[in-house]
């Protein structure tokens, strides 16, 4: 408990313990906040029927019990596809998108960062540039290609968009020059490595944080795109569009909602909780240099 | 050795080839065809027609939704945007200053809401407009109210709430960046402060983190004006679940921001060079964001 409350060693001034434990509280009172939401919703989504429509409204569940969760599957089963097949869409359309962008992103950014063509630092200020290009001003333009490649109703109209993203390879591209330097690359040149092996066996074993990273914000983006727009097709459809049609039922299905809430939280949250160390090590890189 | 540079550089053009392709295709020419399409009246089924500054023309004289959208998504910014990015890096600085133990746990605790895409469905409840609503049992239980208030109908809490939810939502990848950026340094400088004279962790904070934080606090700007802006579809979502609008617009527009009206136009109406002239219009504010903003942090970090 002692140590609890030391501050960070090694800044110039000595912290004074007062100091750090009001830092402590102030934050322990913000972060029940930021996560009462969250407990909120799990509580609602482990409550009978009888205590979630109870009054007054507990905040606690008494007599915990899945059938929520139960509910969601056979509510969901009512529908013209089965829920496993919603399940598959995501979870596939996460998964395969997220190892293509790794790859494409690892090659992108070593390219970028070590390449010797013409147009490298254009297309390297496009991408920091293009960071502002969000989604709400790419849409409509983006929904009129998708049509005109014949990709909506297809996986393509969920990957390609988010597999686009300039994200990703700017944050490898700037933490690629910050961690290896230039010297090593061309070492390995000069003993006649190719460019991919030297970018399999020299790079990607330093950049693994980065990578890790990559993985943690692509599987968000595409686990929670709705493909709104891009899939009317009900065997097409990914898990958050099915479950804003489940919950456009309103309150009556607060319980079942808070469920598939939940379910569609975890994945992203037990992926930052694994990587959270790795990513912070990346983030370090983010900076827009001029 | 000739032979050899020009074989190298070809491989990294084709290193770059597959997301280049991408990036070009669904990220660049898209802004590209909005701008050009803004100035024709496309609308999926005639060929377009030119018709020069018509759309924007139409967006300030002739579309009143689009005016109250302006102005909500304008208020909406101008609220979020700075709170938000100031909280990011005050929180941010608040959990360095913890040992790391400590620091991974509140970071995952001020992190997490910013994942969590499907929060209208808990919000909904919680501003539930009966008296079975979180807030208003607890405001009646208190003496604040006496009667449940309608969150998310009445038009004069609909856009606080959304700002709230906005807040709550907003820790995300500025916050990450800055605590990584706190760390990242030089310990020395601090050292050196405090022979300088450097009393207390305020003034530490202030003469030499912030401005070692340069090109984190460029980057965090950025991603906070991309999310303030481009806010809408969690309001729209919000009053949907909460079944107080079943189309998720809200009586008299109180919650319509840009992006919303530009999903209407563009999805229910079909006007596809309307649309992208509003797509147009929140970038253009966007970039002049940015462009002031860039401009006022490089003036005081140099």
């Amino acid at each position: 408990m002692k140590n609890f409350f030391k501050a960070q060693v090694g800044n110039g001034v000595n912290r004074s313990k007062f100091g750090t434990s009001m830092i402590f509280l102030f934050l322990i009172v913000l972060s029940i906040f930021m996560m009462f939401p969250l407990v909120y919703s799990i509580m609602q989504s482990l409550k009978p029927y009888e205590e979630i429509f109870a009054f007054p409204p507990r905040f606690f569940v008494h007599n915990p019990s899945f059938d929520n969760y139960r509910n969601l599957f056979r509510l969901a089963d009512s529908l013209f596809v089965p829920f496993s097949r919603y399940v598959f869409n995501s979870v596939s359309v996460a998964v395969i998108g997220t190892v293509v962008y790794v790859i494409i992103a690892s090659m992108a950014s070593y390219s970028l960062a070590f390449g010797c063509f013409k147009g490298k630092n254009i297309i390297s200020d496009l991408i920091v540039k293009a960071l502002l290009f969000t989604s709400p001003v790419t849409a409509v333009a983006q929904y009129l290609i998708i049509a005109k490649l014949h990709m909506l109703n297809t996986y393509f109209a969920l990957l390609l968009p988010i597999l686009a993203m300039p994200f990703g390879v700017f944050l490898m591209r700037q933490f690629l020059i910050q961690m290896i330097p230039v010297s090593l690359i061309e070492a390995s040149r000069i003993d006649g490595c190719s460019e991919f092996r030297l970018l399999w066996s020299v790079v990607i074993p330093v950049v693994k944080p980065a990578i890790m990273t990559l993985i943690l914000f692509t599987f968000q983006n595409l686990w929670n795109n709705t493909g709104a727009g891009f899939i009317y097709d009900e065997s097409h459809k990914v898990l958050p569009s099915v479950m804003n049609e489940l919950i456009a039922g309103g309150i009556s299905r607060a319980g079942e909602g808070a469920a598939a809430t939940i379910l569609l939280m975890l994945p992203p949250v037990i992926i930052f909780f694994l990587t959270q160390r790795q990513v912070l090590e990346t983030m370090a890189a983010s900076g827009i240099k001029e | 050795m000739k032979d050899k540079r020009l074989s190298m550089a070809t491989e990294h053009v084709i290193m770059l080839i597959p997301f280049l392709s991408l990036f070009l295709l669904f990220i660049v020419i898209p802004v590209l065809l909005a701008v050009v399409l803004s100035f024709t009246d496309f609308n999926l089924v005639q060929f377009p027609s030119f018709v020069g500054l018509d759309n924007y023309i139409r967006m300030f004289l002739d579309d009143d939704v689009f005016l109250t959208a302006f102005k909500n998504t304008l208020l909406f910014a101008l609220i979020t945007g700075p709170i938000s990015y100031i909280a990011c890096l005050f929180l941010a600085w608040l959990v360095n200053e913890l040992n790391p133990k400590v620091r991974s746990l509140f970071t995952f605790c001020l992190y997490v809401p910013s994942m969590f895409t499907g929060a209208y469905t808990v919000w909904a409840y919680v501003f539930s407009g009966d008296q079975y609503g979180f807030i208003n049992n607890l405001f009646i239980k208190f003496g604040f109210i006496n009667e449940p208030v309608q969150w998310l109908s009445d038009t004069a809490y609909i856009m606080p709430v959304i700002i709230i939810i906005q807040l709550w939502l907003s820790l995300g990848t500025a916050f990450l960046s800055f605590l990584a950026g706190f760390q990242g340094i030089d310990r020395q400088q601090y050292e050196a402060a405090a022979i300088d004279g450097i009393s207390n962790r305020f003034q530490e904070f202030w003469f030499i983190t912030v401005p070692n934080m340069g090109p984190q606090l460029l980057f965090g700007a950025v991603m906070q004006i991309g999310a303030s802006f481009a806010a809408g579809a969690v309001g729209q979502q919000l009053l949907i679940s909460a079944g107080t609008a079943i189309d998720g617009i809200a009586t008299d527009n109180a919650a319509t921001t840009i992006v919303t009206h530009m999903t209407d136009v563009g999805t229910t109406r079909m006007e596809m060079g309307y649309a992208c002239a509003i797509a147009v219009f929140l970038f253009i504010m966007m970039l002049s964001f940015n462009h002031v903003i860039q401009a006022f942090l490089k003036r005081h970090s140099a």
